[in-house]
C-alpha cells in the first residue's frame, strides 16, 4: 500500500520543496511531512512526498543486530550438525 | 471485450489475444502464422524478408530522437532479426491538419538521414492528412525489404542455448514515460533508439545464433514469455545478469514499475549456442553492455520464463498485462 | 554517516545475512506459521523477490487488506466513473483497471472520457490550476501513508483558494483494520506490520492490538533482509508463545510516527467508518473531509445520482481470503468466472493480490 523508497537531499529549493538523488538521477519532491530536513539527508520518498528521515544511526544498529542474528544462527546451525 | 483499449497496443496479453482470437481467425496462412518480426519469403531463387511497423509514438520527439528516426530504425531492425541485410523501406504518413510545417521537416530529415545510415533507401510512399482532432500530430508506418543472409527463428532454438541481451534495458521506456508523465528528471534518461546495422556483420557472421527478436512493446519480459510459449520452452534468466542504467533502475523504483516489462528501441535478445559472441559485442559501441542473461533450460509445452531473483529466490515471469503505470503499491 | 557514494538501499542487500538467516529458519520452524502481510507492498516486494521458494514450505505467508486495489469498494470506483461526465478525474495508476461494478476509468477513457494517471497528488492540483474552467477531481485512495500528501495539498489548495479541484475520499486506516479481523477471526499465527503506514503512525498504534489479542506483530521494512529478519522473529515468538511488538524497521519507524504528518491529516480529515470491498463496514477506519475542508468533497459538490445500483458481489469470498480462511482454490469463481482478464473480487484484481499470484504463478 505504500512504495517508499530512500533518497538523499542534494539541495533545499523553499520549505516546500528540495531536490533528491538517487544513483545520478534527479527530482523535485515536496518536504513539509519532514520540515527539519537538511542537506545529505537521506529521507523515504511516497508518491512524490518525503514521509520521513531515515534515522542513519538507527540504520547502523540495525545492521549490526542483523549481523548478530546471523552470528549467532551460524554457531546455532554448527552446533546443529 | 466490447471495444479496443490502450493495453491492446501494448504488448501484452490483450495484444496476443486481439492477434489470435480476431486477426488470425480470418487471416491465416504458414507464413503469417509464424507471427515473426519479418516474413520469410520465396521469390523465384531470391530469399526476401519483409516486414511492416507503425509508429504512434507520444511525445513525437523525446531524450534521443523521434518519432522519425525510430520508423526507420524500428523497420530495420525488425528485419536483421530474421537475418536479413535491409534494403528498401517504405514510408506511409499520416499528419493531423494543422501540424506545424518545421517539426514535420525535421521528421522527415532525420527518417532520410537515418536511412542513409542504415544503408536502406526509401523506394516508395504515401501522404494522407486527416481532419484537426483526428490524430495525433503524425503517424508513420514504414514496410521494409531485406535479404536473407541467414535464417534466424524462434523454431531453431535448442536447449542449452545461451539468451544474450545486446545493452542496457528499459532506456526507452522509461525515457518516453518520463516525458509522457512530466515526471521532471533533472538528468534525463536518453531513449537507446538506434538501427543496429553496425553490428549486422558481427551478427551474421557467428552461425551460432538460432534466433534473434526486437524486444520493444511488453520488454525483455514479453518477448521471452512469447517465445517460450511459441517454442514450447522453459527458460531461467539471471536477474543479476540483467544490464539497467542504475538511472533507469532507480525510476522504476520510485515509479513502482517492473523494468523486465519497459520498451527498449536500440537493443536485440539473441538465442545463441555460443556465449562468445557477447566479447565481441562489447568492443562495439552498440553492444558495449551485452551479457548473457540466461540459458534455456529444456523442452516444455508450459512455455515457462523463471527469473532466480537477485537474493536466490525463483519467481515466475507471467505475460505483461497492460500498460505501465506509476503506483503507489 | 553512513558514505554516500553507494546508495542507502545496497546497504540493506547483502546476500550472506539473508542466506544464512534463512537456512537457521529451517531449524527453528518446527511448527506450522501462517504470517499475515498486513501491506500489499509487502507482498509485492515478497513476490518480486521470490521469496517463497526460498522458506520452509511449513512458513504459509498470506496477504492482507493493505492494499489499495484490493480494499477500495465498487462504489467509489462507481461514483469516479460517473463523474467523468462533469470532469477531469486524476487517479494513482493502481486503480485504472479495477472494475467497478460495470466498467472501469480504463474502459471509460478508452471511450473519450478525460481520465489521466499521476505519480503524485501534487500534479493533480497542477492540472486543475493549469484548468481553471473545469473540475478536477483526484480519487484518493491508499492508507495512512498516502493520506498526508492528500491533506498536505488541499492545504494548499485552499490557501490558493483553488475552486475548480476536489477529491472523492478513499483513504483508509490499518489499526482498526487489522483490530477487525482479530475481533472476527483471522487465520493468522502473525502480523508483519507495514513498515511505511507505521512511519507516519508509529508502532504505538499497533501496541494496544498486541497486548489485547496477544498476537505477535513486527513493523517490517521493505527489503529482504527486512522481510526475512521480521518473519525470523515472528517464528520466534510463535515458538516461544510470547506475542511483542517488535521494529525492524526503526531506520524509518519511531515510536509515535511523524507528528507533522499526523497533524495535516488532523487538519483536514476526521475519522468515519469506511466500506472495505469484500469484507463490509469497518467502524472508524476511513478518513473523511471536516467541516473547514468540505467544499473539497467531490460526494458534497455533484450530487451523483449512480445510473445503476453497486451491485457487492456477495458470492465473491476474497473477505475470506483476506482473512486467510480459504485458499484461492477453495473459491467457486477461481479459475472460471474469476480471472485475471476478467477480476470479480480484490484478490484477483490486483496484479499481486493473493488470487492474481496464485492464477499466474500457481503453487510455487
Amino acid at each position: 500500500m505504500c512504495l517508499g523508497i530512500p533518497v538523499e537531499v542534494v539541495k533545499i529549493n523553499d520549505e516546500e520543496t528540495a531536490l533528491i538523488e538517487l544513483t545520478g538521477v534527479q527530482k523535485e519532491i515536496n518536504i513539509q511531512l519532514v520540515p527539519q530536513v537538511k542537506i545529505g539527508d537521506w529521507v523515504i520518498l511516497h508518491a512524490g512526498f518525503a514521509i520521513e528521515i531515515i534515522d542513519e544511526k538507527e540504520a547502523e544498529k540495525t545492521l549490526d543486530s542483523f549481523r548478530e542474528l546471523m552470528e549467532a544462527s551460524k554457531s546455532a546451525t554448527k552446533k546443529r550438525n | 471485450m466490447d471495444s479496443i483499449l490502450l493495453a491492446h497496443g501494448s504488448g501484452g496479453k490483450l495484444q496476443s489475444d486481439l492477434l489470435e482470437k480476431v486477426i488470425l481467425k480470418h487471416i491465416k496462412n504458414p507464413i503469417i502464422n509464424l507471427l515473426e518480426d519479418s516474413a520469410y519469403l520465396s521469390v523465384n531463387k531470391s530469399k526476401i524478408a519483409f516486414t511492416t511497423d507503425s509508429y504512434v509514438v507520444n511525445p513525437l520527439f523525446f531524450p534521443g530522437g523521434n518519432i522519425g528516426k525510430l520508423a526507420v530504425c524500428g523497420t530495420v531492425n525488425d528485419l536483421l532479426c530474421i537475418g536479413a541485410k535491409p534494403l528498401y523501406l517504405s514510408l506511409g504518413l499520416i499528419i493531423e491538419e494543422g501540424f506545424d510545417y518545421e517539426r514535420f521537416e525535421k521528421i522527415i530529415a532525420s527518417i532520410a538521414s537515418e536511412a542513409k545510415n542504415a544503408g536502406v533507401k526509401i523506394v516508395c510512399g504515401d501522404t494522407k492528412v486527416v481532419e484537426h482532432g483526428k490524430g495525433d500530430g503524425i503517424y508513420i508506418n514504414t514496410a521494409g525489404i531485406g535479404e536473407i543472409k541467414h535464417y534466424f527463428s524462434p523454431q531453431k532454438i535448442e536447449t542449452g542455448d545461451f539468451i544474450i541481451v545486446t545493452g542496457n534495458i528499459g532506456d526507452h521506456g522509461i525515457a518516453l514515460l518520463s516525458e509522457r508523465q512530466k515526471l521532471k528528471f533533472k538528468t534525463p534518461i536518453i531513449s537507446d533508439v538506434a538501427n543496429l546495422t553496425g553490428i549486422s556483420d558481427i551478427l551474421f557472421k557467428n552461425s551460432g545464433i538460432h534466433c534473434m527478436r526486437d524486444p520493444t512493446r511488453g520488454g525483455i519480459g514479453g518477448i521471452l514469455k512469447e517465445i517460450a510459449l511459441k517454442s514450447s520452452i522453459e527458460i531461467e534468466i539471471n536477474e543479476k545478469s540483467i544490464p539497467i542504467n542504475p538511472g533507469v533502475s532507480s525510476i522504476c523504483e520510485i515509479l513502482g514499475i517492473d523494468p523486465l516489462y519497459l520498451a527498449n528501441e536500440g537493443k536485440f535478445i539473441i538465442f545463441s549456442k555460443e556465449e562468445k559472441i557477447v566479447s565481441t559485442l562489447k568492443h562495439t559501441k552498440l553492444g558495449k553492455n551485452a551479457a548473457v542473461i540466461g540459458r534455456v533450460i529444456k523442452k516444455d509445452q508450459k512455455g515457462k520464463v523463471i527469473l532466480l531473483t537477485k537474493v536466490g529466490g525463483k519467481r515466475i515471469i507471467d505475460i505483461p498485462r497492460g500498460e505501465l503505470l506509476p503506483r503507489i503499491c | 554517516m553512513l558514505n554516500n557514494n553507494i546508495d542507502f538501499k545496497s546497504k540493506f542487500a547483502d546476500i550472506k545475512l539473508i542466506d544464512s538467516l534463512i537456512n537457521d529458519l529451517y531449524r527453528i520452524a518446527k511448527q506450522n506459521y501462517i504470517i499475515m502481510e498486513v501491506c500489499g507492498t509487502h507482498t509485492v516486494a515478497f513476490l518480486k523477490l521470490g521469496l517463497k521458494s526460498l522458506l520452509p514450505k511449513t512458513i504459509r505467508v498470506i496477504a492482507g487488506p493493505g492494499c489499495p486495489v484490493c480494499v477500495t469498494p465498487q462504489k467509489l470506483i462507481d461514483y469516479s466513473i460517473s463523474l467523468a461526465d462533469y470532469a477531469i478525474i486524476v487517479s494513482y495508476g493502481d486503480i485504472f483497471r479495477v472494475p467497478g461494478s460495470f466498467s472501469s476509468l480504463e474502459k471509460v477513457k478508452s471511450k473519450g472520457k478525460d481520465i489521466r494517471i499521476v505519480y503524485s497528488i501534487t500534479e493533480a492540483l497542477d492540472i486543475a490550476i493549469d484548468n481553471p474552467k473545469k473540475m478536477v477531481i483526484f480519487l484518493a485512495v491508499g492508507f495512512e501513508t498516502t493520506a498526508p500528501a492528500t491533506a498536505n495539498v488541499l492545504i494548499r489548495a485552499k490557501k490558493l483558494n483553488v475552486n475548480n479541484f476536489f477529491i472523492l475520499p478513499g483513504h483508509k486506516l490499518i489499526p482498526p483494520a487489522i483490530e477487525y479481523l482479530c475481533s472476527n477471526g483471522v487465520n493468522a499465527n502473525g502480523f508483519m506490520l507495514p513498515g511505511h503506514v507505521s512511519t507516519i503512525i508509529g508502532c504505538s498504534a499497533y501496541q494496544s492490538i498486541v497486548d489485547k489479542y496477544k498476537i505477535p506483530c513486527v513493523v517490517t521494512g521493505f527489503e529482504a533482509i527486512d522481510i526475512v529478519t521480521s518473519i525470523y522473529k515472528l517464528v520466534e515468538q510463535i515458538n516461544n508463545k510470547d506475542a511483542r511488538l517488535d521494529n525492524t524497521y526503526s531506520r524509518g519507524v519511531k515510536w509515535y510516527g511523524n507528528p507533522v504528518a499526523k497533524e495535516n491529516i488532523a487538519t483536514v480529515f476526521r475519522t468515519a467508518d469506511s466500506e472495505w470491498r469484500s469484507i463490509g463496514c469497518i467502524p472508524d477506519s476511513g478518513l473523511e473531509l471536516n467541516e473547514n475542508f468540505h467544499k473539497f468533497d467531490a460526494m458534497k459538490k455533484f450530487d451523483i445520482k449512480l445510473s445503476n445500483i453497486t451491485i457487492e458481489n456477495n458470492c465473491c469470498r476474497c473477505g475470506d481470503i483476506l482473512r486467510g480462511i480459504i485458499e484461492p482454490e477453495q473459491c467457486a469463481n477461481f479459475g472460471n468466472k474469476c480471472t485475471p482478464e476478467k477480476p470479480i473480487g480484490p484478490c484477483m484484481v490486483s496484479s499481486e493480490g493473493t488470487c492474481a499470484a496464485y492464477f499466474k504463478y500457481g503453487k510455487t
